[in-house]
């Protein structure tokens, strides 16, 4: 499922499969194009291939079937060592042995970039990440975020046409995690290469991507920008990964011009805008920040139903409420503390309409 | 883990009596060869109390000297072979498909279970000149000059000489490798299946071959197993006393033989235990080398 | 999912053959590194599988094939000095097992359990007999015994074999007691037991595959031993290893073979024995 944008593609993938055994295939058909100067993110759950394509893309391993292309050359057989493109590890294998200075040279020194030019390049490129004063230390002396950096700068001053980082963010405690996904963002805008991360936390991806690929059992569910993935995912999985969503099962009633008619759960017949045909059984969400909850009947032209508070989440900027609607599962909604007030705005127990505008609602066919 | 005054019975009873045992029949043994060393020898044989340092000095004789020397080299010799053969072997093993790995170190673990005896006298029917080997040799020999025939250019080789390969130096080390290699194939097995991957595909990423990252990125991480799989062969190799018996001749005694001779024929026990003791300093050493090495590298988290 | 569903979605049997290439880390797929690899298996077995072979050779002298036969073992099993050596071998070696196996066992689990001032240096010391080379220890031993005036013979030899062994034998213990989940005794204690029913009921069954693997070491250590026991035998009291000696001092025939290959088979079988129950200590019991 490819999508394509204006800027020309430098990585392309065309049928991309990898077999392991016999029995597992960890990326299943994969085409896509990243663009030059995206900042391009793989997502999806552990197992569902996108470490696999990353280090396809590398080079570290090779795919069973289909074609990889960087920068229009095609890399079939194309030893990772000979590739325009260099990898920020997981585990940023910083060479224990050598120091700063000496890591961040070392892909300069083994293809024979002269001493003088090799001191000038490390020099730009640690101060890119801001280590320069660090650079003649040895690498157990580095904490975890200053061997990223290391790993980074190492990486960048071989001026790769593309970067690959593989989970970067995972080992860093979370403050360090929050002000490093800002850091990349940033980082990627100077250098104005393009970047292509693997991450399993969609936080990372949606804050830090201008596409991302969301990926499933070794297929691509869905590439689209941030926003668009969020608001208009094409199918249960990638709605339910990416956020929360309340969901309640459905059957497709019929069609009026450019709506679908639905008989859902506990919401009755309902008539939702929805651009593609949809039939049978399908399911229908709505995130739980698109909803309205309070004491006063909502207007007819909302989708509505009664619920009972059963228990409230307080998370400081915000309360999740979980109501009781005889739906399935309980339906959450999340309220914004936006008065500065001690006094709970809903009270367990308390009987209340929960209501949401029907553009809001997701329909979801598979 | 506790602290044994909390029950000092039964502290008392498990470590009693197999420290007891050693230190009767192990501790105090060597403690008497200890002083032997500063003996005379008497005239009936017997060893004669004293306090010279006799016995060590005569060991820097040339002619015993020599051994020694000779023994060095040929653990030294056995070492460096024991590297170049098995550090490829090692980086097969772990690089090889994760079902393989079991298997194949299984495989060569098996033949250290065999009696050391057994292990290097085999050897003799291979080495010697009606060997297997020298069999081997004549059998290409042979082809090669049935081959030549063929071409017109008879005896271009000549008739066969044999290689005299047992009864000396040679045998000595070839018997030395094959009871060793285990010592240095699993110690470096061990290391570096511990490597990170990830430093290899960095290298390669990086730009670098796969001899560079062998050279620059590998070796160095590997190290520590190195040297310490090579200073146990080192050990092992210099105090054995079995294969330069078998497999050496009259020119190929090692220190190892010098000894068991004193306490032999040559009825000289104190010589003998001074010899023992320079071994034994020797070995000390090599093992203290070895520990500061494995302490130094332990800091050192791959 | 099902074998069936998963055979199902594979893909068909033309493609399936056919591996991918070689990742540039996966050097053991690369042919020269395979070939080293067998030049280094060829030369670790062509001698003890050629001197096994030729213990069935039918010749005298032992350099060609002349035919198979057993009449070597016979040979072997008639020579009544074998015999006698390879009996004196078993008495020792089961005399070292038992007293090496508690005396060692116990000391693994001291050293395991306990914290004691020394207990580096100690520690350093009871690895002592592993370390150093046998003819140090040989001509030490003998050294003792004639200092005591004892006759050298099989009380000589297997004192000797019991010291040995105890380093080793406290080792695989203590090896095996790394692995004990210190809460079992702590919940047993916190129920009610005493140290010693708590030893009894919770720690000693967790030892035993250890002790035996221990014991089983010690066993083939002392069969299999050549160089201290040629220091602390005596006439009379030859032991199987070193009657093989002497037998190969003066020619290397089949029946040298054919009982070389008698005590590898037992050797064998001991250690793949010890190893197999060491690798079950590995598995979790069932609940």
């Amino acid at each position: 499922m490819s999508d394509s944008t204006t800027s020309p593609a430098i990585v392309s993938l065309r049928g991309i499969t990898k077999r392991f055994g016999t029995s597992v295939v960890a990326v299943d058909a994969v085409s896509l194009d990243i663009a030059e100067g995206e900042f391009f993110a793989l997502l999806g759950p552990s197992g569902c291939g996108k470490t696999t394509l990353l280090r396809m893309i590398a080079g570290f391993e090779h795919p069973s079937a289909g074609a990889i292309a960087i920068d229009g050359e095609d890399m079939t057989g194309v030893d990772p060592n000979r590739r325009p493109v260099n990898m920020v590890f997981q585990s940023y294998a910083v060479f224990p042995h050598l120091t700063v200075a000496r890591n961040v040279g070392y892909g300069l020194k083994v293809t024979g970039v002269p001493k003088p030019e090799i001191d000038a390049r490390v020099a730009e490129a640690l101060s890119l990440v801001q280590l320069e004063h660090l650079a003649e230390r040895m690498p157990d002396q580095l904490s975890g975020g200053q061997k990223q950096r290391v790993a980074l700068a190492r990486a960048l001053v071989k001026r790769p046409r593309v970067l690959l980082l593989d989970e970067p963010l995972s080992a860093l405690d979370a403050k360090l995690r929050e002000a490093m996904r800002l850091e990349l963002v940033r980082l990627q805008q100077s250098v104005g290469i393009t970047f292509v991360i693997v991450t399993h936390d969609q936080n990372e991806a949606l804050s830090m991507a201008d596409r991302i690929a969301m990926m499933e059992a070794g297929k691509v569910r869905q590439i689209a920008p941030p926003a668009e993935l969020y608001e208009f995912p094409n199918c249960r999985f990638v709605a339910d990964f990416i956020g929360k969503m309340n969901l309640f099962e459905a059957r497709v009633a019929g069609a009026e011009g450019d709506r679908v008619v639905v008989e859902a759960e506990g919401l009755g017949r309902i008539a939702l805008p929805h651009r593609s045909a949809a039939s049978g059984e399908i399911g229908i969400a709505v995130r739980p920040e698109k909803l309205r909850i309070g004491d006063a009947e909502p207007g007819a032209d909302r989708v509505r139903l009664r619920g009972r508070v059963v228990e409230v989440a307080y998370y400081g900027d915000e309360s999740h409420v979980f109501l009781d609607a005889g739906t399935k599962t309980m339906i959450v909604a999340n309220l914004p503390n936006e008065a500065r007030s001690t006094r709970p705005r809903v009270a367990i127990g308390d009987a209340l309409w929960i209501s949401w505008d029907p553009a809001d609602t997701l329909v979801l066919a598979e | 883990m506790r602290d044994w005054r909390r029950n000092k019975a039964a502290f008392g009873l498990l470590i009693g009596p197999a420290s007891l045992w050693l230190v009767v029949f192990f501790t105090l043994p060597l403690a008497i060869v200890w002083v032997y060393s500063f003996g005379l020898k008497g005239p009936q044989g017997q060893t004669i109390l004293a306090l010279t340092f006799e016995n060590y000095t005569r060991a820097l004789d040339w002619l015993y000297l020599e051994i020694i020397l000779k023994s060095l080299w040929i653990a030294l010799a056995t070492t460096a072979i024991c590297v170049i053969m098995g550090f490829p072997l090692a980086m097969g093993i772990a690089f090889a498909p994760k079902s393989l790995k079991n298997p194949l170190l299984l495989l060569v673990i098996l033949p250290f279970w065999t009696n050391l005896l057994i292990r290097t006298y085999a050897w003799i029917a291979v080495l010697r000149t009606r060997g297997f080997l020298n069999f081997g040799l004549e059998w290409l020999h042979d082809g090669f000059a049935a081959v030549a025939a063929a071409v017109g250019l008879d005896d271009l080789l000549g008739p066969f000489q044999p290689l005299e390969l047992l009864y000396n130096q040679y045998a000595v080390v070839i018997g030395l490798v094959y009871v060793h290699l285990p010592f240095l194939v699993l110690p470096l097995y061990a290391t570096l299946e511990k490597l990170d991957r990830g430093y290899l595909e960095a290298s390669l990423d990086l730009g670098a071959g796969h001899w560079r990252t062998l050279v620059s990125i590998t070796l160095p991480l590997v190290m520590p197993g190195l040297v310490s799989g090579g200073l146990l062969v080192f050990i092992m190799s210099m105090g054995n006393f079995l294969t330069p018996d078998l497999l050496g001749g009259t020119s190929s005694l090692m220190i190892g033989n010098l000894i068991a001779r004193q306490y032999g024929a040559a009825r000289d026990w104190p010589f003998g235990s001074a010899l023992s003791f320079l071994l034994l300093y020797a070995t000390f050493i090599a093992l203290w080398v070895r520990a500061a090495v494995a302490q130094r590298s332990k800091g050192l988290s791959y | 999912m099902t074998a069936t569903a998963t055979k199902a979605l594979a893909p068909p049997r033309a493609q399936r053959r056919r591996r991918d290439r070689a990742g540039p880390l996966e050097y053991t797929r690369r042919r020269w590194l395979q070939i080293v690899i067998l030049a280094n298996f060829v030369f670790l077995y062509f001698p003890i599988v050629s001197l096994i072979a030729f213990s069935f050779n039918d010749s005298k002298r032992n350099i060609t094939w002349q035919g198979f036969t057993l009449k070597y073992y016979v040979k072997a099993f008639n020579n009544t000095a074998l015999h006698e050596a390879f009996g004196h071998s078993m008495i020792i070696a089961t005399t070292s097992t038992l007293v090496s196996t508690v005396l060692g066992a116990a000391l693994g689990l001291a050293l395991y359990r306990y914290r004691f001032p020394g207990k580096g240096p100690f520690e350093g010391w009871v690895h002592l007999p592993i370390m150093i080379p046998e003819v140090s220890m040989g001509v030490a031993m003998l050294a003792f015994f004639a200092r005591v005036d004892l006759p050298l013979g099989l009380f000589t030899i297997t004192v000797s074999h019991i010291a040995f062994s105890i380093p080793f034998v406290a080792v695989v213990a203590r090896a095996r007691m790394a692995g004990f989940d210190h809460a079992l005794e702590e919940a047993s204690r916190d129920l009610g037991a005493t140290e010693w029913q708590t030893f009894w009921n919770v720690t000693f069954p967790y030892m035993v595959p250890g002790i035996v693997a221990g014991a089983l070491l010690a066993f083939t250590l002392s069969l299999d031993d050549f160089v201290i026991t040629f220091f602390t035998s005596g006439p009379g009291s030859t032991t199987f290893p070193i009657k093989i000696y002497s037998m190969v001092r003066f020619s290397v025939t089949p029946e040298v073979n054919a009982a070389s290959t008698v005590l590898i088979v037992i050797t064998l079988t001991l250690t793949v024995t010890a190893m197999v129950i060491q690798s079950r200590m590995g598995r979790k019991p069932r609940a």
